[in-house]
């Protein structure tokens, strides 16, 4: 009996938390590199095949010699389980494969270019925030023109896929006005109009969610018993309202940061900008596999690393949620 | 302006005037009148009660006096001041510089009155900031310390570093009122302070009201209950749908009561009345016009055991880590036909038992036998078809109704199965419905339509509707005004006696307890301190802590002497 009760007390330590967690990250994770595994071997067409025609541009088959030779360089002609065995081993020392078309490591691919992506989806987020937080604080729980042409602009800017505003952002704000450069290189003035174009779809949605929270919490009695202490509106707004608010929108930005990398992806070809997009498409059209399942090997670790970000800030801003 | 009311002659200035406040919301047709020509002042040192039921308009008069009654509220009056400024169309910016500097206000319901997430401390010195009453870290820190202090909370430095979940309900009640009384104003509003605390924690808020009104301060008290502001107020106002049914002096009120709802409101509170006599006026519980498929049972003279609690232990842990026994060692026996009362206060482990006999919780040691046979030993497949005889009514109804379903499908989903046609089932709903005194016109009703008095009928009559032997009542009256709880405490002795149900009532409200029960377990943190035939308990408590707790049973002081202690409320029962 109280054996159990001593193994129960030692399993909610913080430390236990923090150690399951990172176990069940590196199953995300292992997982995650067994869909890449299955990605490469179980593409449609010979991957011999696809590595000659990628190295040399042809398109007709290539002779059995050829292919034999590839089959041996790549161990293709090894049994499956093996070929898994070695894949688990490389990526457990870093290696990620080798890119059929550069004829360079994938890990030294993806981590020249990824920086720029990162940089893009992380603006993006703290962007989204900002704007949905400040039209938060001022139209929630109002009933005047501002808050409702502002809650219609967050409907309408959730609703709008990123590339269309992406585009209309590009002829109006660089091309019409000129006031930002079409094509930005990266340079931060060039980080503007990207950031933008992903962030304005990810403001909406975080605003209605936000608000939603906001105007639920601005009716709770704590937040009267502020107001007859005699706390302004806008006081009672940012000291009490908005941290509760908050909550379900950090929730939810575990998942955004995700979506906001394959934004990215995209926004970087609209705006021909360096980063992980270019590479990726690039190496889709061309069948170019280690580095599409690089790729996703490397977003899967993000994703782990970003959620267990997510619920170390959920506890810091909610102080009544132990670690369990 | 003002027009001069008969009043006696003020000893001193009046600090708040209110004359024919009016107070609705909305504009137009839609325009809803909830509080009509209000007038009553306030001095210095005075307590003015201000008394009615969920709806009366008391809560609202009250906001109205901080310009917080809402933001479609409408508020009007001949004379609205506070100490010669008027408050009648005062810019926000005024109205903060009152707030909580002159007057202050402590919220109904402390449990959610706090913000959630911020410490007590920062919590209770918000005012002292805004006001810019400190002007360091360290002061501000006395402060509060100080504050928390003057309001009787244990360990002030722990608790102003705590959350106000980790304080019990009485902790943040006077937590709450710390933070009232911060800027030291001058008038302190109490909306509802005691309602929801245990009787202890009730009394020790009431002590403290009383203490701030000797230090001179004007106090205005709301409550929908007599026996709490008997022990404070010096006048009091009846409310009921906005209108002043009855006004005068506490002595005036309760010894000579001339409206018949102030009657109505002093014949509801059980303590009160004999023990086991209506409560309610009017013949609310009206007999069935036809005779129920239950017999009406004689009682054997040999009441068999229904329910029999052996030795039970339930352990949690505890937010240190370590495992606390929430309930420790409890025998009892419920017989047939029976009520046994459970008292104890919040965390006293009465709902961690109620859960294990209803074999929601499985007893990490002892054991439950219903009628005869083992209980919380089966496995829950051989117990569920048994399950239909042990029914349960909670204490927030709302919570236990599926908010899309009527009143018809609530009640018939607890039907028996062997009631097979859809008609049969429909008038065997009504029929249940007409026990309990609802009419069959609440069929199609959704639970967020109905009165608090009306959903806890519709529970007590989904409670009854599978034939129960036994009904575990939880708190089933402790969200309800008194003159709903008298009416359905009286719903409940009719249905014991018509249908032969047992009870276990469990409460914190030792007068309702005493009022149904034929017996009575007294608990105090997981263990039984006190068990007996309830007369016999009340008459002469075994333990100390039942002593403590009959002690500070509020009841009404119908001739209170001036400066009592009121930590010792009233010596002796009635």
């Amino acid at each position: 009996m109280m054996g159990s009760d001593a193994v129960r007390i030692v399993v909610q330590h913080p430390i236990v938390w923090f150690a399951r967690r990172i176990f069940s990250g590196v199953v995300v994770v292992w997982a995650a590199a067994t869909l890449a595994f299955l990605i490469q071997c179980m593409l449609p067409g010979d991957r011999a095949q696809i590595i000659i025609n990628v190295t040399s541009g042809n398109v007709g088959p290539a002779s059995s010699a050829e292919l034999a030779a590839i089959n041996a360089k790549y161990g293709f002609d090894q049994p499956l389980a093996v070929q898994y065995g070695k894949y688990m081993l490389q990526i457990l020392h870093g290696d990620l494969g080798e890119s059929y078309q550069q004829h360079r490591p994938v890990a030294a691919i993806i981590a020249e270019q990824i920086a720029p992506t990162i940089v893009l989806a992380i603006a993006a987020l703290l962007i989204a925030w900002l704007i949905a937080i400040l039209t938060t604080l001022f139209i929630a729980g109002r009933d005047n023109i501002w808050s409702k042409l502002l809650n219609d602009a967050q409907v309408f800017l959730a609703t709008v896929p990123p590339y269309w505003l992406a585009t209309i952002l590009l002829v109006l704000f660089a091309v019409k006005l000129g006031i930002f450069p079409v094509i930005g290189g990266n340079s931060p003035i060039g980080l503007v109009l990207p950031t933008l174009a992903l962030a304005l779809e990810l403001s909406g949605f975080f605003g209605q969610v936000v608000q939603n929270e906001f105007t639920r919490v601005l009716e709770q009695p704590f937040v009267t018993s502020a107001r007859a202490r005699g706390m302004s509106d806008f006081g009672v707004r940012l000291r009490h309202v908005l941290r509760h608010a908050a909550l379900p929108g950090i929730t939810l930005s575990g998942w955004a940061l995700g979506k906001l990398l394959s934004g990215a992806i995209l926004i970087e070809v609209v705006f021909a900008r360096q980063g992980l997009g270019g590479v990726l498409v690039a190496a889709t059209s061309s069948r170019d596999v280690p580095i599409v399942s690089g790729a996703v090997l490397i977003s899967a670790g993000l994703f782990v690393l970003v959620s267990l970000i997510v619920d170390l800030t959920y506890r810091v801003v909610d102080p009544r949620i132990k670690l369990t | 302006m003002s027009q001069g009311r008969p009043q006696p002659v003020p000893q001193q200035p009046d600090l708040l005037t209110v004359d024919s406040l009016r107070v609705s919301f909305g504009r137009g047709i839609a325009e809803n009148t909830v509080v009509r020509s209000i007038s009553f002042s306030l001095r210095p040192g005075q307590c003015l009660a201000i008394v009615g039921e969920s709806g009366s308009g008391k809560s609202v008069t009250a906001r109205s006096l901080i310009g917080l009654a809402g933001r479609y509220a409408n508020v009007h009056a001949r004379q609205l001041s506070f100490g010669g400024t008027d408050l009648i169309g005062l810019s926000d910016r005024a109205w903060r510089r009152i707030r909580g500097t002159e007057i202050g206000f402590v919220l109904q319901d402390a449990l959610v009155s706090l913000d959630p997430l911020r410490r007590i401390g920062k919590e209770v010195g918000e005012g002292l900031i805004l006001h810019g009453a400190v002007s360091s870290r360290e002061e501000f820190a006395q402060r509060v310390i100080a504050l928390l202090k003057l309001v009787g909370v244990p360990e002030p430095e722990t608790k102003a570093e705590q959350l106000p979940h980790q304080l019990s309900g009485g902790q943040r009640q006077r937590a709450l009122i710390a933070s009232a009384l911060a800027l030291d104003p001058r008038i302190l509003i109490a909306d509802e302070p005691t309602t929801a605390l245990d009787v202890t924690a009730q009394a020790h808020v009431l002590a403290l009201l009383e203490e701030t009104k000797t230090r001179g301060k004007a106090l205005i008290l709301i409550s929908h209950d007599l026996a709490v502001v008997s022990h404070v107020a010096d006048e009091i106002l009846v409310m009921r749908g906005g209108e002043v049914v009855e006004r005068g002096t506490a002595a005036q009120i309760f010894r000579d009561p001339r409206h018949p709802y102030t009657r109505q409101l002093l014949d509801a509170v059980p303590s009160g009345r004999p023990r086991g006599s209506r409560l309610s006026p009017s013949t609310i519980v009206r007999s069935p016009k036809q005779q129920m498929q239950l017999p009406l049972q004689s009682l054997p003279k040999s009441r068999p055991i229904l329910l029999e609690a052996t030795s039970l232990v339930k352990r949690f842990k505890g937010p240190d880590g370590t495992l606390r026994a929430a309930v420790d060692g409890v025998s009892f026996e419920l017989r047939s036909g029976e009520t046994l009362g459970i008292v104890g206060e919040s965390g006293s482990g009465k709902s961690t038992m109620a859960r294990m006999l209803l074999a929601l919780d499985e007893p990490d040691e002892g054991a439950v036998q219903f009628a005869g046979r083992p209980w919380t030993t089966l496995a829950e497949r051989e117990r569920r078809a048994r399950r239909r005889s042990l029914s349960i009514i909670y204490q927030d109804p709302l919570g236990s109704f599926d908010p899309r379903w009527t009143v018809g499908r609530i009640i018939s989903d607890s039907l028996s199965s062997d009631v097979e046609t859809r008609r049969k089932r429909q008038e065997r709903v009504i029929e249940l419905l007409d026990l309990v005194g609802l009419s069959k016109a609440l069929l199609d009703r959704r639970p967020l339509e109905l009165s608090g008095g009306q959903r806890q009928r519709v529970a007590i009559a989904r409670a009854i509707a599978p034939n129960p032997a036994v009904i575990v009542c939880d708190e089933p009256v402790s969200a309800l005004d008194v003159s709903v709880q008298a009416q359905v405490l009286d719903l409940l002795g009719y249905l014991k006696d018509h249908l032969g149900v047992s009870y276990l009532f469990i409460s914190h409200d030792l007068s309702v307890v005493r009022h149904i029960s034929d017996r009575v377990i007294v608990m105090r943190r997981g263990r039984i301190v006190d068990n007996g035939a309830t007369d016999e308990i009340f008459r002469n408590p075994q333990s100390e802590y039942t002593k403590s707790l009959i002690a500070a049973m509020p009841r009404l002081v119908r001739d209170r002497r001036i400066g009592h202690s009121a930590t010792i409320l009233e010596e002796g029962i009635a």
